[in-house]
């Protein structure tokens, strides 16, 4: 019974941070409404028994990715007042349907299959320890050549951002 | 009777999770808020995966989420520097003066 109340805690929380980073005004707010989602998500990703996801999690979302979110919104500007104005006409409504289908497809799939989602795959009656060793004693041997191909598009990505940031206009300094 | 704590859950979580992401990047116009929308997304992906991985007494899902981290870092980094040299040429976050692709 106490995990599902913490479960339920967790939820409640993750979502109003996800609520948090849709209708707050003012981005820093969407900021922290999102570092508390993945915070939270850590600490669900601990319940489930993934320690070395939870670490990781909280090392490079909420720590570097936020401060690179928070970087970029400190250089633009947060005093800018988002127009609401819409660009396409009846967008809202548009959106409305879009999210009633997709709620509507959900709800259909669980009913059809009668809210037992794992017959295909039936639930292991044991728990796996997510510990750094075990993750790293697969990535290194099976998952060895997603792990080099991540690798190049790291070193991809770190040139593209050297690039962007060289403005062009100033080449003659 | 007991309620046990089972797969669905988790799944029901990273459904709605991702919902309101894809709600988020439709409805908001800052490119900024847009981004951190994705992100909701990604992290209701890698939720899932952690729930097959717990659910199949497998670590592979947590191998997955893993790689799916290094790609929304390499996404972010990307993602904000176009946004950070797009901004210094148009002073503005909104993607309504975004159409330079219009033909």
């Amino acid at each position: 019974m106490i995990e599902i109340g913490g479960f339920l805690l967790l939820s409640l929380v993750i979502l109003s941070g996800a609520l948090i980073v849709i209708f707050a005004k003012n981005p820093v707010h969407n900021a922290m409404g999102l570092v508390l989602t993945l915070l939270s998500l850590a600490i669900l990703y601990l319940t489930m028994s993934a320690t070395f996801i939870a670490m990781v999690q909280v090392l490079v979302y909420a720590g570097a990715v936020m401060t690179l979110f928070l970087f970029v919104i400190m250089m633009i500007g947060v005093d800018k007042e988002e127009e609401r104005k819409e660009s396409i006409q009846g967008q809202s409504f548009l959106v409305l349907g879009l999210v009633f289908m997709l709620v509507g497809l959900l709800t259909y799939v669980s009913i059809i299959s009668g809210f037992k989602w794992d017959l295909l795959f039936p639930q292991a009656g044991f728990v796996i320890e997510g510990k750094p060793d075990l993750i790293a004693s697969i990535l290194f041997t099976a998952w060895v050549l997603p792990f080099e191909a991540v690798s190049i598009l790291l070193i991809v990505a770190t040139a593209a951002a050297v690039g962007l940031a060289h403005d062009q206009s100033k080449k003659d300094i | 009777m007991e309620i046990e704590l089972t797969t669905d859950w988790y799944l029901t979580l990273a459904a709605i999770l991702f919902s309101l992401g894809a709600i988020g990047v439709m409805i908001r116009k800052n490119v900024l808020i847009m981004f951190m929308c994705v992100e909701l997304m990604l992290n209701a992906v890698n939720l899932t995966f952690v729930a097959a991985s717990r659910h199949l007494g497998s670590p592979d899902g947590q191998v997955a989420v893993l790689f799916v981290l290094v790609v929304a870092a390499a996404e972010v980094v990307v993602g904000l520097g176009i946004i950070v040299s797009i901004f210094s040429k148009k002073a503005s976050a909104s993607v309504d003066d975004l159409s330079l692709s219009r033909g």
